[in-house]
């Protein structure tokens, strides 16, 4: 295990400088998302256009995987359709809990994540985004958690 | 930089640690630094081997059989009982009630003594640092009957407000109950003016000593609290073992809390005769390896002695804070002038779950997260710190090591 696989420099500097941060309005989809373990608190905003994800934001506190994560996934997903964004979601889980996943290319920048299989304390930092995400298009109401 | 110099306190900790089979290893590729202790504390072999031989030279059910090993394990098992009861002093073996640990002793006073006493807008005042196990069971009572829950506040250093704690005293005030040492700040509370303050208005008192039990003698009659709850795996001890202290005389009142083998004298369908304490609340089969265990521990930690090892453990306070407060960013939470051997702390722009991940990676393990103590930490308005709790096995070097991960932390995120 080598912490620069895990700490890549992509996902340091998503981490310092998170894209899509800030909050919208409704009629934004919303939902929150909590890792009570460490105390990562992340809310996950969405404006669609039809079946298209034509805005997303995040706010919230947490460790740099759980802010890179979330970061690295708005880039990833703007512009993507519900399936698409569903495709992503099902790619992203396997990298990061199985090791022979394959890196798909539509991966992208997301690639960045693979090293957190590797220390599976953080799994869950990376994946509470991912499941929130998946909450807020499913217009879920109670607050997503990863325990 | 100041390392270790011969003014240091006389232990060999050398050949303490010795006595640790778990920390002679490497993690991650290096020597492990246990600096998570206020969680759980390491075992010596010496207990190990208490259990062990429990296991297999005294093992049946307690106070049941006339056959020998029946004797053996009940004896082994009272022996342990009469051992807790002069590590704390209490007056007699009937204030000594073993239970799974801590936050079990705290939920027995909640249902037992508590929750029959409580009438609506009755309140319970606890402080602001508590554990959840010292918050939670009193919301549940509170919820089951109407009553109320105060919290006395601290200050910036993390130091109780005794006069605002004095304020909250009132007739309506049933219990209160407090930590010793606070686990998330290290905070000592001041447990004598708490239970002087309490008693002038005849409010019974409930400590939490889990953190203070490995750090300080303790005296129940001296300090003359009503309940004391503690666990054995913080104490070098086994884990799913742990004692409450309870004042015979409330204890005798109180009604038994879990029914079943153990806690009867007679029983017919028309009624059940309870038994005696401390009986009357150890319903059915105890962890009678654990009691084992729990008295080796206590007869290690004696045979080294309290008061060295609070001298070892507070020069290695002093240490660990002039060192961690020296790195460029990083700020100690809970200041206290009393503290207890741990260092609560956060570092501009890395999150303590990475430090965490970061020190893992050197071999030091410390404790990231609320530390169950939600309210404490939030009132230092951050989410989570980065704590490292320091035993008696612990040394300067291992605080230099502590000290280098953490530096290395912050320059990666730089
Ligand atoms: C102050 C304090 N109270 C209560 C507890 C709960 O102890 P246990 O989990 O052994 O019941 C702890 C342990 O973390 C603690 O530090």
């Amino acid at each position: 295990m080598d912490l620069k696989d895990l700490y890549r420099d992509v996902i340091l500097d998503h981490n310092k400088r998170p894209r899509n941060f800030g909050r919208l309005d409704p009629p934004a989809h919303s939902a929150a998302g909590h890792n009570p373990l460490c105390g990562d608190k992340l809310t996950v905003y969405a404006i669609m256009d039809g079946d298209v994800i034509c805005d997303l934001r995040f706010d919230g506190t947490g460790c740099a995987i759980s802010v890179a994560s979330a970061s690295l996934m708005t880039e990833a997903i703007k512009g993507k359709t519900r399936a698409e964004a569903e495709h992503l979601y099902a790619a992203i889980h396997d990298l990061l809990t199985r090791a022979d996943a394959p890196s798909p290319p539509e991966l992208g920048k997301l690639a960045a994540l693979g090293g957190v299989r590797e220390f599976p304390a953080r799994v869950k930092c990376a994946s509470l985004c991912w499941h929130t995400l998946h909450a807020a298009l499913q217009g879920a109401a109670a607050p997503v958690t990863t325990e | 930089m100041n390392r270790a110099t011969l003014a240091d306190p006389p232990l060999d900790v050398a050949r303490l640690r010795a006595d640790f089979p778990i920390l002679a290893q490497t993690i991650n590729g290096r020597p492990l630094v246990y600096l998570d202790n206020g969680a759980s504390s390491q075992r010596p072999r010496a207990v190990i081997d208490a259990e062990r031989r429990y296991a297999e030279e005294m093992h049946a059910n307690v106070h049941r059989g006339v056959h020998t090993l029946s004797q053996r394990a009940t004896d082994a098992f009272e022996a342990a009982r009469e051992r807790v009861r002069r590590f704390i002093n209490a007056r007699s073996i009937r204030e000594v009630v073993f239970t799974r640990g801590t936050t079990e002793s705290i939920n027995l006073v909640a249902n037992s003594f508590l929750r029959p006493r409580l009438k609506p807008g009755d309140e319970i005042l606890i402080s602001w640092l508590e554990h959840h196990a010292n918050i939670v069971p009193w919301q549940m009572a509170c919820e089951a009957t109407g009553a109320v829950l105060k919290v006395a506040p601290i200050n910036r250093q993390g130091e109780l407000d005794l006069d605002a704690f004095q304020a909250l005293l009132s007739d309506r005030t049933k219990l209160v109950a407090t930590a010793h040492v606070s686990n998330a700040l290290g905070t000592v509370m001041p447990v004598r003016e708490i239970v002087t303050l309490a008693h002038a208005r005849g409010v019974p008192v409930l400590l939490d000593g889990a953190q203070a039990v490995p750090h300080f003698a303790l005296d129940m009659q001296a300090l003359d609290c009503d309940f004391y709850a503690f666990s054995g795996h913080k104490l070098y001890g086994p884990d799913g073992i742990g004692v409450l202290y309870g004042r015979e005389s409330l204890l005798e009142a109180m009604p038994p809390w879990q029914g079943g083998g153990d806690m009867i004298l007679s029983v017919s369908f028309t009624g059940t005769t309870y038994n005696q304490l401390p009986f009357k609340f150890e319903a059915g089969t105890p962890h009678m390896s654990g009691a084992v265990g729990l008295a080796a521990a206590i007869d290690y930690v004696d045979g080294i002695g309290l008061g060295r090892i609070a001298a070892w453990e507070r020069m290695l306070l002093d240490y660990a804070s002039e060192r961690l407060s020296a790195i460029d960013g990083l700020t100690v939470i809970g200041t206290a002038k009393d503290k207890a051997s741990l260092v609560s702390f956060v570092l501009d722009g890395v999150h303590p779950h990475d430090i965490g991940t970061i020190l893992d990676q050197q071999g030091v393990a410390i404790r990231t997260g609320h530390h169950c103590a939600m309210p404490a930490i939030e009132f230092f308005g951050v989410p989570a710190t980065a704590r490292a709790s320091f035993a008696f096995y612990n040394t300067r070097e291992e605080i230099d090591v502590l000290v280098d991960a953490v530096t290395a932390a912050r320059d990666m995120f730089r």
